[in-house]
């Protein structure tokens, strides 16, 4: 193996090239304001291109180029081939440059709203906005949606690049004009720092070189600016966190907390707070691969040893003693959301906030946010690309901080469960309540109390099926059956349950979430009381079911599926519904405009055309003992 | 400090990466990216060992300076190292020569690569490959969805918000993640610098038996190579940007013997180091659709 030495000179010249600051920015702006333009043009002005590359732009320019003979600089970032042909930017890519003060990593962000979460995938790591507004057509909605989401994703500092500047004649009025709107909105939405530029990515006006076509301007150019913005910084010094990522178990003798600092200073003799557990100890060493440290501070990646054997998993939140974070299981949060499924409340989702993955469910969608105005709409689902403020309830708390004090310990994902798409992004606004302030009522008499008095196990029969394929009737004979054998039981139906506890629900997709929610926690508490319950409802939609489900202990909640198929349902047609649903009188019906899911797994499977009702009922029976 | 940084960064990146897959595999090139990684990976799980083997896809084309490397370093290190060839390939004689660099790529590289993965049901995979190298990987996330198939869909990936990586995946499908996405070229040479990583000799220049090749000096590594009518291999001062199967690696003149020279020259490049690429030039686009099809 070759070991490299170090040598003298030529060393020192190249250790002033290394450490250089790095800053990390978006571009976004309207379609065809010239975003790739810009930074093509900013790699070939610092002199980043390669003699192969440029060969590359020159061939790319005659073949899909949209510039005639000169070379087409937005072809150096629109990567994909798609974005080739359609001459526009469908994935946020990264480009990096360096000058003698600085090196830059650029996020080049697409301008159409349908990859409004791609814009938002570079935002979430910029520390500043380039805005780009084309000078002719001066702000424009997409400006107005993107500069709402770089506010909404904390990026501090902005510029706000007039572009196009030649097709107006370097004319200062209209830069003064679309300046002046532009601060008047940017102030509403909490934007301090905006610095505006007139340039022409095209010409190269201001971009490097102070343009001779614009006299009237005296600021710097936009490199110049970008070399020498400072990222804001937080007045205070915040004090220490850092997320357990990773338990180092390398011996027998050794537990090491591996993560990286979200936040202040850590040194060995510190005391520090393990959260959620509060154990407080003091941290022994900064440990790893170069020995020990005798300081480490936010963005590092480190290992500390504590001087307690302490319980700490990864998820935990190792934090500065007297000035702890929250931890709670309510949270009010800002939403954009990215899925096309829209979101509605109920529905469980994996929740991941730094290390730590919990189970949660929009409990409530407050109001929706208009991307372009700021409008708040009411609303009862959230469609993909749109922004909203929810409360949301946890199955377990979590340590966190308010997004705009940190990025890290505020900033979340939602998964689904069942696809694993990343559905949503939030920013956690406040806890609703706090974890220390719940504390469940511990009981002597409980369900297994109340089951021995009534001699049987509790259990939630689950009957699901199309409208008219025998839920009801089924149920009705098994409870008969129950009861007669001296069980005590209680049914609740589709019907009866609509009439009275859910006469306040609809029939649309979040109507029917919430509806499936209420039964299912009602039976919850009935299975609580030792009961056995029998629920007929429809449940069209599988990830309720798995909700319901998920309600119940293991072995209690028994899903019967009722398989008659459409047609014979139709034909029984036992409450004319089909017929009033095929006129179009009934809408969101079942099977005929709304979906239904079978269940892919269910406990008991009957098929009705098979069996009657009463071979049916025994065999579901039969199945529960 | 801005290597620290990366350093920083690439170490969440593993620590993420290892807390959440249930099998994960390095795949490790031997070139400087892998070392870099390689590096990372000990930082990042030290005092232990790396907890995931070392995967290397062996085309039988390699410098023999590289299979050297690879043998001494995972000794060196005590590291589990998986050698996947593709015994298809083998047997019909895949090669560069008679099936050109696509074919042989094709079979020998993305082919083999599947077959390995799916042998060990590997669900996540570490990769070397930075953004600043081409444009279709400028696109990609640092933790990249792959179907099953190991397929790479550009228009539908995951949004990858702060450092908050959705590792989930359904049986047959897995993730490939690039420590070094955020890394340039010369990041990559002043960190080997910085740290002192032991890299393939290749990289510094030395008098080399080489022959010109389609605009490029090709290294005589044995005696394999078929000679095309005029080439006489003669000895030039060369050395490698990058490293991969030797027919198909240009190299340049050079005279950068120490790791300083190489930076400096890095510092004043005019080309970029897939340059010296040829399996890059199939075609536009190549890169992205190799991408697609599974390719790292």
């Amino acid at each position: 193996m070759t070991r490299p030495e170090p040598q003298g000179g030529l060393g020192d010249y190249l250790a002033a090239q290394v450490d250089k600051p790095q800053l990390r920015f978006i571009t976004c702006g309207s379609v065809d304001d010239g975003k790739s333009t810009l930074i093509g043009r900013l790699l070939y002005e610092a002199k980043r291109l390669f003699d192969d590359q440029l060969l590359a732009l020159e061939t790319d320019s005659r073949r899909y180029g949209t510039q005639g003979e000169r070379m087409d600089f937005a072809l150096l970032v629109d990567g994909l081939q798609a974005e080739r042909e359609q001459g526009i930017t469908i994935d946020v890519a990264y480009r990096f440059f360096d000058t003698d003060r600085r090196k830059f990593i650029v996020a080049d962000t697409p301008g159409h709203e349908q990859y409004t979460r791609n814009m938002a995938t570079g935002a979430s790591t910029a520390e500043l906005a380039l805005i780009l507004v084309d000078a002719r057509k001066g702000i424009l909605p997409q400006t107005r949606r993107h500069s709402r989401i770089v506010a909404m994703m904390g990026i501090g500092q902005v510029v706000l690049a007039v572009n196009k500047m030649d097709l107006v004649g370097y004319d200062r009025e209209r830069f003064e004009a679309i300046t002046a709107e532009y601060r008047a909105f940017a102030e509403g939405l909490g934007l301090p720092d905006i610095r505006a530029i007139p340039l022409s990515a095209l010409e190269g006006d201001n971009v490097t070189t102070p343009s001779r076509a614009m006299p009237w301007y005296d600021g710097p150019t936009l490199l110049g600016h970008l070399e020498a913005v400072e990222p804001a910084r937080a007045a205070d010094q915040p004090p220490f966190r850092m997320p357990v990522q990773w338990v180092n178990r390398a011996h027998a003798d050794f537990r090491g907390f591996c993560g990286r600092i979200a936040a202040g200073t850590v040194r060995p003799g510190q005391t520090v707070r393990v959260l959620p557990s509060g154990v407080t100890t003091t941290v022994l060493a900064i440990t790893g691969f170069d020995g020990d440290r005798a300081e480490a501070r936010s963005g590092d990646s480190v290992t500390l040893l504590l001087a307690d054997a302490v319980d700490v998993s990864r998820g935990d939140v190792i934090v500065a003693a007297d000035q702890p974070p929250e931890v709670a299981d309510q949270l009010e949060a800002r939403l954009l959301w990215m899925s096309e499924h829209p979101l509605v409340a109920g529905r469980p989702f994996r929740l991941k906030l730094h290390c730590q993955e919990v189970t949660a469910s929009v409990t409530a969608i407050k109001y929706r946010e208009d991307v372009t105005s700021g409008a708040r709409l009411a609303g009862k689902s959230v469609a993909m690309n749109e922004i909203a403020v929810v409360t949301l309830s946890l199955d377990r708390p979590v340590v966190f901080e308010p997004y705009a004090a940190s990025r890290t310990l505020g900033g979340f994902i939602l998964i689904d469960k069942f696809s694993n798409e990343t559905a949503g992004a939030g920013m956690v606004e406040f806890a609703l309540r706090r974890a220390a302030n719940i504390h469940w009522q511990a009981m002597e008499v409980d369900k297994a109390a109340r089951a021995a008095l009534k001699g049987q196990t509790p259990k939630c029969l689950w009957f699901t099926g199309l409208s008219g394929a025998g839920k009801s009737t089924i149920a009705n004979l098994v409870e008969k059956r129950l009861l007669a054998e001296g069980r005590h039981t209680y049914l609740l139906d589709g019907d009866n349950v609509r009439h009275g506890l859910n006469r306040d629900l609809g029939f649309t997709e979040a109507d029917r979430v919430e509806n499936i929610r209420r039964v299912a926690e009602v039976a919850k508490l009935m299975v609580d009381a030792g009961l056995i319950v029998l629920v007929a409802f429809i449940s069209p939609f599988r990830s309720e079911r798995r909700l319901a489900r998920a309600l119940f202990e293991p072995g209690e909640f028994v899903e019967v599926f009722i398989d008659t198929p459409l047609a014979e349902c139709e034909r029984r047609d036992v409450k004319g519904l089909y017929a009033k649903a095929r006129r179009g009188e009934l809408k969101n019906f079942t099977g005929i405009d709304s979906a239904y899911e079978p269940p892919e797994a269910p406990e008991i499977h009957l098929r009705t055309a098979k069996d009657s009702a009463d071979r049916c009922a025994q065999r579901v029976l039969r199945a529960i003992g | 400090m801005s290597l620290n940084t990366l350093e920083s960064e690439s170490i969440e990146i593993f620590r993420e990466a290892v807390a959440t897959a249930a099998r994960p595999v390095m795949m490790y090139s031997i070139g400087k990216d892998s070392s870099v990684m390689l590096h990372l990976a000990r930082k990042a799980f030290f005092p232990a060992p790396p907890p995931f083997p070392l995967l290397h896809v062996d085309t039988t084309w390699k410098f023999r300076d590289m299979i050297e490397h690879r043998d001494r370093t995972a000794a060196a290190l005590g590291l589990r190292l998986i050698v996947h060839v593709n015994r298809d390939g083998l047997e019909r004689n895949v090669n560069p020569f008679t099936h050109g660099s696509a074919v042989h790529t094709d079979v020998m590289k993305t082919e083999a690569l599947k077959q390995a993965l799916d042998a060990h049901r590997f669900d996540l995979v570490f990769g070397g490959a930075r953004r600043d190298e081409e444009k279709s990987r400028a696109k990609e996330r640092v933790f990249s969805f792959r179907q099953p198939g190991h397929r790479w869909d550009p228009k539908r990936q995951r949004p990858e918000l702060w450092a908050l990586y959705n590792t989930h995946v359904k049986p047959g499908e897995s993730i490939r993640v690039f420590p070094l996405s955020n890394w340039t070229e010369l990041d990559v040479w002043q960190y080997i610098r910085r740290e002192r990583i032991p890299i393939v000799p290749l990289y510094f220049a030395r008098e080399r038996p080489v022959v010109r090749r389609d605009g490029a000096w090709i290294m005589v590594d044995d005696d394999r190579l078929p000679l095309r009518p005029g080439e006489i291999p003669q000895m030039r001062k060369v050395r490698f940007r990058t490293l991969g199967c030797y027919p198909l690696t240009g190299a340049i003149e050079s005279d950068a013997e120490t790791i300083e020279e190489v930076v400096a020259e890095t510092l004043n490049a005019r080309s970029s180091e897939r340059q010296g690429r040829l399996i890059d030039s199939d075609g536009a686009g190549s890169m992205e659709r190799k991408k697609q099809e599974g390719y790292f």
